[in-house]
């Protein structure tokens, strides 16, 4: 059935069709909606889940990781200072390797107090072990929400289903929601393999060693590299199910192209339908959507961009002092190009705090690119008031 | 791809008339993506909602800064702010008002301005309060006429979906406003999307 839904809804739906089994979550703008359609759904019996109301995102992860570590499918939300106010708790979901999963609507981090899109919240917790999946419109919201459990459970990570604040979290548009039967076909119980059991007692979160902590991290590291080819696998089966599929990276339009875009995100939208009139315009020029964030896919990401001319990446983030994070990511991996076959990387940072990012902004970028001809030494900063 | 914008004030439901053209398009087979002003909502003060409608999926996901049509629940929006800001020329208004067209003397010699006195057909339906009646959805009866961008019982359907207490009151309000609609005499051609 296809219904109008805000992105926040497709979240609480997803979740809701993934028969979570506990929620534990503090309200904060503009995620607020997610967490007041499951707590609706479990106050009124259409949902079996344990809401657990908490005073603080701290003490949500902190209810999540417990909920997870007895066995059971768990979810939470939150949103830039609430993820931020977790982020002890997120080392303990990933180090503990709970699978929970978490949808993080965008937004840029106070001070200056604001409520919009920015990818820094979410960026800023790159390294505490938790998967990270960007999204692009309402539809993919729902499915990686879906997705997401059953990736977390396989390869016992958390998971962080990513949506740009307003221009998913609060816009409607249409979005085919699956049937119960189909998504329980998908997503069978949770079977989880170590947990809190009285009758079989174990210690979680106790004193490791150094001569077993590596080991540990070893461990989690190899799970990382497990999810890559493990999302894969999910996306084909859920592709199979109900037609569509996602991709850890998405390339578009990019038959001998010669400039490619590598955006993230709602950007990516807005993105295709410049390069499509461009393209139409005889012009070589591709994209290439990056949705898996951690584990960072640089293998497929060097075969995409092997030989490509130049690449402009867009980043709606910043690490200051240094520059945009996903072009820094993938300076990285293309590192390991050989040198005739390695692109130009043109890094761009715009839209930060929800700053617009219209077709012109997209143009601008574009004309920027073809017109430098030696690689760039910084990002270059757009749509700044002069 | 037609681009509307919908003004009005905090507490009139601005943001539910988006959802529920949104809806009432999207029953008709077309693609549509409807959204707030995005920020804080301060009840009285003007807010504003959108609606892109297309034969395609809608990719652009921008703000709408140069809408074809408005919508306007609250006349002293017209004297408070500039409503036809970015209105495309030869632009649509639709005002909720018991003036004729032609008082808007000036939005009308540059656009297409018709009005319908959604807040007493709102009222007389118990629709809100009558001192606050709520004119969302009787406007957007209006609106189906005035447009002919979406069928009237689109609109009722889409009211029936999304309006949770006295659907019903809500359909016959839209119905009537259909019919009390005022289109500005001198006004060129409405051209369909």
């Amino acid at each position: 059935m296809k219904k109008v839904i805000v992105g926040n809804h497709a979240v609480s739906l997803g979740v809701k069709l993934a028969r979570v089994e506990v929620v534990s979550a503090y309200p904060i703008t503009p995620q607020t909606q997610v967490v007041e359609m499951l707590s609706e759904m479990c106050a009124s019996g259409e949902l079996a889940a344990r809401f657990i109301k908490v005073e603080s995102e701290h003490s949500a992860m902190a209810a999540c990781c417990g909920a997870s570590a007895a066995g059971t499918r768990t979810f939470t939300a939150s949103s830039s200072q609430g993820l931020a106010l977790m982020h002890e708790m997120l080392h303990w979901a990933g180090n503990g390797r709970h699978p929970v999963v978490m949808a993080n609507i965008n937004r840029a981090m106070g001070p200056g107090w604001n409520v919009w899109t920015d990818q820094n919240d979410s960026l800023s917790q790159r390294d505490t072990g938790w998967i990270q999946l960007y999204c692009e419109t309402n539809q993919e919201v729902l499915d990686t929400t879906i997705q997401a459990f059953k990736l977390a459970e396989a390869v016992d990570l958390p998971v962080m289903v990513i949506l740009d604040a307003f221009y998913l979290s609060h816009t409607s548009e249409p979005v085919e929601i699956p049937d119960q039967d189909l998504v329980d076909e998908f997503l069978p119980r949770r079977e989880a393999r170590l947990k809190l059991d009285t009758s079989d007692p174990r210690s979680f979160g106790s004193l490791v060693r150094p001569e077993d902590y590596m080991e540990m991290r070893w461990d989690q590291q190899q799970a990382m590299t497990t999810a890559l080819r493990m999302y894969e696998e999910i996306d084909a089966d859920w592709k199979i199910l109900t037609g569509r599929r996602w991709g850890a990276i998405e390339p578009y339009r990019m038959d001998d192209a010669e400039l490619v875009l590598v955006t993230s995100g709602t950007v990516t939208s807005t993105a295709r339908e410049v390069i499509d009139q461009r393209r139409e315009d005889g012009e070589m020029i591709g994209l290439l959507k990056v949705k898996m964030f951690r584990p960072f896919p640089s293998a497929a990401i060097r075969r995409a961009l092997r030989g490509v001319d130049r690449v402009a990446v867009l980043d709606r983030n910043v690490s200051p002092g240094h520059s945009g994070i996903f072009a820094e990511e993938i300076r990285a991996a293309l590192y390991d190009v050989p040198p005739d076959d390695r692109p130009w990387l043109h890094g761009y940072v715009l839209g930060l705090g929800g700053r617009d990012v219209t077709p012109a902004t997209i143009e601008e970028i574009i004309e920027r690119a073809w017109a430098v001809d030696t690689p760039p030494r910084e990002d270059l900063w757009v749509g700044l008031k002069t | 791809m037609r681009e509307l914008r919908i003004h009005g004030r905090g507490g009139q439901g601005a943001v539910v008339a988006s959802k529920v053209l949104a809806v009432a398009v999207f029953r008709e087979g077309r693609w549509v993506q409807s959204f707030p002003a995005f920020g804080v909502e301060r009840r009285g003060a003007p807010v504003t909602a959108f609606l892109r409608i297309a034969d395609a999926p809608i990719r652009l996901r921008c703000e709408i800064k140069a809408p074809d049509d408005l919508i306007v629940l609250d006349p002293t929006l017209v004297e408070a702010i500039d409503v036809a800001s970015g209105l495309k020329e030869g632009g649509g208004i639709l005002i909720n008002t018991d003036r004729p067209p032609s008082y808007y003397e000036e939005l009308a010699s540059r656009y297409r301005v018709a009005t319908v006195d959604a807040s007493r057909i709102a009222a007389e339906h118990g629709i809100g309060s009558r001192t606050q009646p709520i004119v969302n959805t009787a406007i957007l009866g209006a609106f189906a006429r005035w447009s002919g961008l979406v069928d009237l019982e689109s609109v009722c359907g889409a009211i029936d979906e999304e309006i949770a207490y006295r659907a019903e009151a809500n359909m016959e309000a839209a119905r009537e406003a259909a019919e009390a609609l005022v289109i500005h005499e001198a006004a060129p051609e409405v051209v369909n999307a």
